[in-house]
């Protein structure tokens, strides 16, 4: 029988992963980005799978605004990208140290 | 093992392995598809859970928004990601090593978790039985009753992120020639030409 732990190691996972992508990639920010975004998908499960077994609604309420703020932070991040690879030619992080435009 | 049981262990392996491929292939594009992957798969647990809105949401929002939306800039921008990937094999024990610690941090957690007593009488919004109230319709009880305020500032976060996203790339290019409406309609024919009568054999 699957129960909750099981949902919660998925969720661990992918965290981990997550976490693991930033390390990797650590040159190109578009996985980076994605790799953000693994992260915020392992939150959601974690939240749906508590939601689930305990009943309580509030959980997949509060994935939906994490799915908002991510959708937001997406675009933000890459219309940063987009200007970031205007300006220098280049995506990669370790170029982004100057703060001038 | 019922069918349900099969489908979460498909569904969890396919979603794992994704998100693996998502950091690990070479090819930003393939990145971006294996992340469809990923979302899809997990849409899939969360129907198995019973969350079919957040799912088809998920399937929605990621998939048909977030992810055009990478694939559209990993195509758009003239990157050699064959360059970018050249230090990957340099990072590879330092992620492995804080990967490993971060896991087993987190299955400390998830062994030692007990729920509290009275978690149960502390539920914000007991869900209702579904057979009756399906879980859109009372998703959508909820949403629109006790969380408007975090819905609309949800709205919110996203017209900022519009707009701020225009902004960022909205470029004004100077070196090409732009139509300007009003100077057209305020030109003034008489002034526009000149008519010279010009003498034969002199020239102006």
């Amino acid at each position: 029988m699957v129960g909750l732990e099981h949902y919660l190691i998925v969720a661990a996972a992918l965290f981990v992963i997550g976490i693991f992508g930033i390390f990797l990639n650590r040159k190109n920010v578009i996985v980076i980005l994605m790799s953000i975004e693994l992260m915020l998908l392992a939150v959601n499960i974690n939240f749906v799978a508590f939601s689930s077994m305990s009943g309580d609604l509030v959980g997949q309420v509060f994935t939906m605004f994490v799915l908002t703020v991510a959708a937001a932070e997406a675009a933000i991040g890459l219309a940063i990208l987009v200007v970031f690879f205007r300006t220098r030619g280049t995506i990669e992080v370790e170029d982004a140290n100057v703060m001038k435009g | 093992m019922t069918v349900a049981d099969l489908a979460f262990y498909a569904f969890a392996i396919v979603t794992v392995a994704a998100a693996l491929m998502v950091t690990l292939s070479r090819n930003p594009v393939h990145s971006v598809l294996w992340l469809i992957l990923t979302f899809l798969s997990s849409a899939g647990l969360f129907v198995l859970l019973g969350a079919e809105f957040v799912a088809m949401l998920l399937i929605i929002v990621y998939v048909g928004a977030v992810a055009v939306l990478f694939l559209f800039v990993v195509m758009m921008l003239d990157i050699d990601f064959a360059e970018l990937k050249g230090e990957m094999a340099k990072y590879m024990p330092l992620g492995l090593l804080v990967g490993v610690v971060i896991i087993m941090q987190l299955a400390l957690g998830v062994g030692a978790w007990v729920q509290a007593d009275g978690a149960m009488g502390l539920r914000g919004a007991v869900a209702p039985d579904p057979l009756q109230v399906e879980n859109t319709r009372a998703l959508g009880l909820l949403i629109y009753d006790k969380y408007l305020m975090l819905f609309q500032l949800s709205g919110l976060i996203l017209l900022v992120a519009m707009i701020g996203a225009i902004v960022l790339t909205l470029r004004h290019r100077r070196d090409i020639k732009r139509q300007n409406v009003l100077h057209q309609m305020w030109r003034d024919p008489k002034k526009a030409m000149e008519l010279v009568d010009v003498k034969p054999g002199q020239g102006l």
